[in-house]
């Protein structure tokens, strides 16, 4: 037998085009767009040159810089910082075990934390409370990341483990957070103490892994055989889903308390987390429902025909389907209910943009400094917003949304 | 036979804690009586509350002076009217800033989405960094962004920007000079909407018969026509011209006439228009892609020019897919001009915040407001839904 010789004919790819050949092609072609250009062009420029100059000339960034921990954590008892501290090293070291167990999309976030610890530790910023402890802090954050690689990569350590350790981090954290009554080692510390991005994400967070399950539940109910339930999970959906989240968020600092046994007290951030998880369930339970409906009856079908359970039925055939085919549109959930936990300032929590606010009514001299302070607080939402965004297409991309189904 | 009387032997064997029909039965029961057992428990605890401190539930007092001030009310009130009126100006006021939103954010979100589709490297660019710029950055921190240090560095009145007899812009707000129309100017507005009406139902009659009999009737340029002559014989109607300039006149410390918008509104409605516009660019871009590279070109070679490719193949199918996802942003911009709080423009929420305040019913009051948000909700998605069944797929 002949061996069957494999031609292979390789073709070079075309070269890039040079760089006269791209501006003719992209800016020149054709006398309406070359006019365009030659308009653009100035103004581009101009804007591009002025804001750079203001950034680095006119721009008066004291209001930044000399509230590092203000920004971070508000007014958060500064010997007490430790027991954040806790909270944000177990996070992050749980990430890193992650990214060695299941690699993915996790590595590019876990990297993408550990760098951004490792810029925050070398951060030019001179300040008392920016000292060689904090510094040494946050590198350390950097190392634990990488730290949690090396032991998720060991084989004999059970995902289960990580996956435990996700579920207790938030509870352990919470309970560093606040404290006890009378504890001398953990003192209580009141959540009108707490602030800034501190805040900010655990609102985000909370209302993330809270709203979630509760809007597949009220999936679930609308398209429920059931007519009661699901004549309520339609109308809880389409109330909440008809009138602005600051309604929500007011009925809930301020009626909420009317409606529950006086005697009950709920705290102030608790009803704010309360408001955004029922704004954002119901939003994601519609996102969830059009992930239900595009699920072919066949698969349930054939489902049913090899015995599965109803529940069964759900768990592993419907839902996976439903909820990879909604993936953008859950995570586009997900990235507005962060924007959205800046109305919490409305109702007078001191979130990240409620710091910003607090900074600027703190001396009239800083009154001419807002837009230091807006623009500063809109460049780190912005930071987040775009690596969401960039995760949800990696994500889309690896889950083949587009391609399969 | 037999076969019949095994399955009702067998049905009878499936206890009844195991019968599916059974088992909805009880499972609405229980839901029933846990969802309004909830609601009995609230609404007990809340009559309990409300009788401790002497809270009432009646909407009486929107009959009660409301006392307090609306800076430039787009209706006639002053402190002494009622609360109800007060109410009512603030829904206005919603209602405006959201019609100005909604339109400018669908012109400009249009148009960034073309420039962001343009082969013009720099002007796609452009519209790139508005787009991403304006997505991920919260509305409020836009609206700070907007009203506190913009139009919170404006002049004094007596320093006002000028552009002499046309634009004045300082700290009180932006005025512009406006045509007003005059007393005598009745028979001129009858015929515009004497105009407008004709032209409407002109352009239905001509455009059906040319769907059913294939003949030009030159639907659009007549009915065009009609909108042109009826106010020219207006016009002439009247005595003397029905539309006099109106110029702000700095008079004292303050301007007066003209058209006057406070610095509260066009922040809000500059910041919720950007925002907004950046999400329809989205929308507008991906409703022009989804539509074949093939349909382009077969409108081409059938003969169609580059404007009928546009209005009669491109639009249409693009629309489809368009108005969906374009009906949630106007509820979105709708609500989110609610924010307005926060830049103290008074619309319904922050009047129905004052009059939390000022009377002290939280209850009525939030029932207010929000059945007023459900009822412009659900009335602006079933307007837009109608439209969006008149634009489908028609299978004929």
């Amino acid at each position: 037998m002949a061996a069957t010789e494999i031609v292979q004919e390789i073709k070079r790819p075309p070269q890039p085009p040079g760089p006269i050949k791209w501006m003719r092609d992209n800016l020149f072609n054709g006398w309406g767009n070359t006019l365009l250009t030659l308009v653009l062009l100035p103004f581009a420029a101009y804007v591009m040159f002025s804001s750079i100059r203001w950034m680095f000339v006119d721009a008066d960034w004291q209001v930044v810089t000399n509230f590092p921990l203000l920004y971070a954590v508000g007014q958060y008892p500064r010997d007490q910082l430790w027991r954040v501290g806790v909270g944000l090293s177990l996070i992050l070291f749980l990430m890193g075990a992650s990214w060695g167990k299941w690699g993915g999309l996790l590595r590019s976030i876990a990297i993408a934390f550990a760098i951004l610890f490792a810029v925050f530790a070398l951060l030019p910023v001179h300040h008392p409370e920016f000292d060689l402890g904090m510094r040494l802090y946050l590198g350390a954050n950097a190392l634990l990341v990488l730290a949690g690689y090396f032991i998720g990569r060991i084989q004999s350590l059970k995902a289960s483990y990580i996956v435990i350790g996700w579920a207790i981090t938030p509870i352990v954290t919470i309970i560093f957070l606040s404290g006890f009554e009378n504890s001398a080692t953990l003192p209580a510390v009141g959540t009108t103490l707490w602030g800034g991005l501190l805040v900010t994400f655990l609102l985000a967070a909370g209302g993330i892994v809270l709203s979630f399950p509760i809007g597949i539940a009220l999936a679930l109910g609308r398209r429920s055989s059931l007519p009661v339930v699901s004549a309520f999970s339609t109308i809880f959906i389409e109330t909440i889903r008809g009138v602005p989240l600051i309604t929500i968020l007011f009925m809930f600092s301020i009626i909420l308390a009317l409606f529950l046994p006086s005697e009950s007290r709920i705290d102030r951030l608790l009803r704010a987390l309360m408001a955004v998880t029922v704004f954002s369930a119901a939003y994601s339970a519609e996102n969830v429902r059009g992930g239900l409906q595009a699920v072919p009856p066949g698969q349930i079908e054939a489902a049913k025909a090899v015995g599965m359970s109803n529940f069964q039925t759900m768990v592993f055939i419907t839902m996976p389907q439903a909820l990879r085919a909604v993936l953008p549109a859950i995570v586009g959930q997900f990235i507005s209910l962060f924007k959205d936990t800046t109305l919490v300032v409305i109702v007078g929590i001191n979130d990240f943009l409620g710091i910003g606010r607090s900074i600027i009514n703190s001396d009239p001299a800083f009154m001419q400094l807002q837009i230091e302070v807006y623009l500063f607080i809109a460049v780190v939402y912005w930071i987040f917003c775009y690596l969401m965004s960039i995760a949800s297409r990696r994500l889309e991309a690896m889950m083949g949304v587009s391609t399969r189904l | 036979m037999t076969t019949n009387q095994s399955s009702i032997q067998y049905k009878s064997d499936i206890p009844f804690y195991r019968d599916e029909r059974v088992l909805k039965i009880i499972a609405q029961i229980i839901s029933t009586i846990l969802i309004i057992g909830a609601v009995v428990w609230a609404i007990m605890n809340f009559l309990k509350a409300a009788d401790a401190r002497g809270m009432t539930l009646t909407f009486d007092f929107l009959k009660e002076a409301a006392g307090f001030p609306i800076s430039n009310p787009p209706i006639e009130y002053n402190p002494s009217m009622t609360f109800g009126r007060a109410f009512l100006v603030g829904l206005v006021n919603t209602l405006r800033v959201s019609v100005f939103g909604i339109i400018g954010a669908t012109i400009l979100g249009t148009l960034m989405a073309l420039a962001r589709l343009s082969s013009n490297w720099l002007l796609s660019r452009i519209a790139l960094i508005y787009i991403e710029f304006h997505r991920n950055i919260p509305l409020l921190v836009l609206l700070f962004i907007w009203y506190f240090t913009i139009f919170g560095q404006l002049p004094r009145v007596q320093e006002s920007i000028t552009w002499p007899g046309l634009v004045y812009i300082n700290r009180r707000g932006f005025y512009f000079t406006w045509l007003r129309l005059t007393e005598t100017s009745a028979p001129f507005v009858i015929s515009i909407g004497i105009g407008i009406l004709l032209s409407i139902i002109v352009y239905v009659i001509l455009r059906r018969r040319r769907e059913l009999t294939g003949q030009e009737t030159h639907y659009s340029k007549i009915s065009l026509g009609i909108l042109i002559i009826f106010p020219l014989i207006g016009w002439f109607l009247c005595t003397g011209s029905p539309l006099q300039l109106d110029v702000p006149v700095l008079e004292g410390f303050n301007f007066s006439g003209g058209l006057r918008f406070t610095p509260e509104f066009a922040a809000l409605f500059i910041g919720l228009t950007m925002y907004t516009a950046a999400f329809i660019a989205e929308v507008v871009r991906a409703g022009i892609q989804a539509v074949d590279r093939g349909q382009v070109e077969a409108a081409r070679a059938v003969g169609l020019s580059t404007s009928q490719v546009l209005s009669l193949v491109v639009m249409p199918q693009a629309l489809r897919v368009i108005i969906p996802p374009m009906i949630s942003q106007y509820l979105n911009l709708t609500k989110n001009s609610s924010l307005a709080l926060a830049v103290g423009f008074q619309e319904v929420f922050s009047v129905g915040k004052i009059t939390i305040n000022q009377a002290g019913r939280a209850v009525p009051v939030f029932a207010l407001v929000m059945v007023t948000y459900l009822t412009m909700s659900l009335l602006t998605s079933f307007v837009l839904n109608l439209y969006n069944r008149r634009i489908q797929f028609v299978t004929r």
